[in-house]
């Protein structure tokens, strides 16, 4: 996969807002790719862990933004315990998401939730799948 | 203002002669504009006062129908008031606007086919979820309803427990106006209340019992007595009537038993 | 004695054969379960962005709450609720500016600045207990039945607030030593189930589920034991999904810890509601000679 790295496409707001937000410093990691080992939903992701970090150090808003890694994150947060250099890498995807979200552009509606599993869902999935995907 | 009538014919014992009214002019402030009001009246009667023809936010004036929702500040304090117009006096300096209306989601549903389980609500409003017990709610109602714990209360379930507590809720929608979340309280509350009262609630049997005796004709023979009677029986009949006194237990008994 | 309880709303519900068994069984032990007045849900995820206070309102309330009662400790038994709470907690002992406002914000009238200590149900009976004293008060041992300790995420992630070893916990493989069971080590014990994806991707569950699942069949467990509801749904949903995938794919009896302790102090199946489980436990357990009450009281190891 070819990413084409330039001033252009290059947004300085937008990794300042991410370090905002996460209160982590993106150049602390050194892409060992310890994350994407651990994490439990590698397989639906498009963009790796990893790789979304170096993304958001270039500022590569868009290309994060066409994927649906930070969507598919279950915030385990077997990468944060896993980093050999302490980097909460969970915190990033927060951030990733809430860029989105408070923009007022939800992930979810609450009506797509299937009647049957509204029923049947504990109510810690509802509240927690609501809060981390929606505004 | 004050006017004074001058009977015509002075012998007449029956003319009233109005009283001198003074009230003392107050400032207030609706949606930002100063206006100058009798003290002592309601901020719904204020307004009228100043010039306003309420034709929304107005309603039973008698403070249970919940169109009069209003909110308010006093200088110097960054808090937020509420209360209904057709109840609060006016203060020197309020600062008020009215919410007459708040587009709330209100779900359709069929009632008859609703159970008592705390799983119907959810279906309905999944969006209760949202809630994240900041209190705006409860700081937004006129009518003293801690309307966090009502939630709290249907999220874990407990229909009987939101509608007891929700009791005194007249649907102005202030909740839902200050909502974090997007809810809209008092629909969810008026179905926690609509399915206390039709599927929990334990049946009055005495009430059953009194229907069933009514059918069966019990009272016929009373009904026709009185539907018979002639106009002066019937005022002599109620002028002589006897009523329960507000103090009375439980064991008391009218001295005519003859309808028991 | 009794220790301030923290149910969160599942467990009013759906939960009940995780709340049900416990509070029988701590009171079999000498301990009440006391519900904290007025609780509100604990908002279940804890918010991981920086400048976020409005979401850590609602678990400080409750911890606000236990405060004004004047208790010292809050007990929980659902893992999500324990890491929201515990992780808000302690928030408000160590960030001054964010405990001032939202103290300012909250008004309950006292300030709070994480004097509550939170605590699993599972290190009540590690530390305030002993496993000792609690092999002891056990009635019906369980016959060393293959259970696989499930742990997830909430219990142990992040470091500050983990119950017990990150990399290699075992407070759980300790629990069920001293109810007579015999714990089964595997490798996926704290894969997360796919949490709140259940919401979004229902249809990644069953693929959350199977290494889980897989690594504990492969490893001779017989069920696997669980302290949080939302991975009871999501792993008994997952397997009843790959049991539809692929034919001869065969789940495994999921139990809550509670419902365990219930068992072995003696207190029947009826306080376990096992009605409630995913993967039919009561076939598994009646095949074991765990669920009468009226057996022959036996010693230990007899």
């Amino acid at each position: 996969m070819y990413v084409t790295i330039s001033q252009k496409k290059s947004r300085r707001e937008f990794v300042k807002k991410v370090k905002e937000l996460s209160g982590q410093n993106l150049q602390l990691c050194y892409q060992c790719g310890m994350c994407s080992g651990n994490c439990p939903a590698a397989a639906n992701m498009d963009i790796s862990p990893r790789r979304i970090i170096e993304l958001a150090r270039l500022g590569l808003d868009e290309e994060i933004a066409n994927s649906k890694t930070v969507w598919v994150c279950a915030s385990c947060l077997a990468c944060a315990v896993n980093c050999p250099r302490g980097f909460d890498l969970s915190k990033v995807m927060e951030a990733i998401r809430l860029l989105t979200l408070r923009k007022n552009i939800d992930h979810i509606r609450p009506e797509d939730i299937s009647p049957k599993q509204r029923c049947e869902l504990p109510q810690i999935a509802m509240v927690s799948g609501l809060r981390k995907f929606t505004g | 203002m004050s006017t004074k009538k001058k009977s015509k014919n002075p012998a007449k014992t029956a003319v009233k002669e109005e009283k001198k009214i003074t009230a003392r002019l107050i400032p207030i402030y609706i949606m930002g504009k100063r206006y100058e009001v009798p003290e002592g009246l309601t901020i719904m009667k204020a307004m009228e006062y100043a010039g306003y023809i309420l034709i929304r936010g107005c309603g039973c004036r008698g403070g249970t129908c919940g169109a009069c929702g209003t909110v308010y500040r006093k200088p110097g304090d960054y808090k937020l008031q509420v209360a209904l117009a057709c109840q609060k006096t006016v203060e020197p300096d309020m600062y008020i606007a009215q919410i007459p209306f708040f587009p709330a989601n209100r779900a359709l549903y069929n009632f008859a086919g609703l159970t008592a389980a705390p799983e119907e609500v959810f279906k309905l409003y999944p969006e209760m979820f949202r809630c994240v017990a900041c209190n705006s709610c409860t700081k937004a109602c006129p009518q003293g309803i801690e309307v966090m714990d009502t939630i709290s209360a249907l999220k874990q379930g407990n229909i009987a427990g939101a509608a007891q507590l929700s009791f005194d809720c007249i649907q102005c929608g202030l909740c839902t106006s200050r909502c974090f979340g997007e809810l809209a309280q008092y629909h969810m509350l008026q179905l926690a209340r609509r399915i206390y009262g039709a599927r929990i609630v334990p049946r009055a049997e005495h009430l059953a019992e009194m229907v069933k005796a009514v059918n069966e004709g019990r009272y016929d023979r009373f009904l026709d007595e009185l539907k018979q009677a002639k106009e002066d029986e019937l005022k002599k009949l109620y002028q002589e009537r006897e009523v329960e006194p507000m103090t009375a237990g439980e064991d008391w008994k009218p001295k005519d038993t003859r309808y028991l | 004695m009794s220790l301030a309880y923290y149910p969160g709303c599942t467990l009013k519900t759906r939960a009940r054969n995780l709340e049900e068994p416990a509070v029988a069984s701590m009171e079999a032990l000498g301990l009440k379960l006391d519900e904290v007045p007025r609780w509100n849900c604990c908002g279940a995820v804890y918010s991981l962005a920086d400048d976020d206070l409005i979401h850590r309102v609602a678990p400080v309330r409750n911890l606000i709450r236990v405060k004004k009662q004047g208790k010292t400790e809050l007990v929980t038994l659902c893992a999500f609720c324990l890491n929201t709470l515990k992780r808000a907690n302690l928030l408000m002992k160590e960030d001054v500016e964010k405990r001032d406002t939202l103290n300012d914000f909250i008004d309950e009238g006292i300030d709070y600045s994480g004097e509550v200590k939170v605590v699993h149900l599972l290190e009540v009976l590690r530390d305030d207990i002993g496993w000792e004293t609690l092999s002891q008060k056990v009635k019906f041992p369980l016959r060393e039945l293959k259970v696989a300790p499930y742990y997830g995420c909430t219990l142990l992630r992040p470091r500050e607030i983990a119950i017990d070893n990150v990399e290699d916990p075992t407070i759980l493989r300790e629990f069920l030593k001293a109810l007579g069971a015999s714990p089964v080590d595997f490798p996926e014990s704290t894969r997360c189930c796919g949490s709140y994806q259940v919401i979004s991707s229902p249809d990644d569950i069953a693929e959350y589920a199977r290494p889980i699942l897989n690594s504990a069949l492969s490893h001779g467990a017989e069920a696997m034991v669980l302290t949080c509801p939302l991975c009871d749904y999501n792993l008994g949903q997952g397997q009843k999904e790959l049991a539809k995938k692929q034919s001869g794919f065969r789940g495994m009896p999921l139990l809550y810890f509670t419902q365990l302790l219930a068992l072995a102090l003696g207190l029947g199946p009826q306080v376990c509601h096992f009605e409630l489980n995913h993967g039919s436990p009561e076939a598994l357990l009646k095949e074991k000679n765990l669920l009468s009450q009226s057996r022959s009281l036996q010693p230990i190891g007899g």
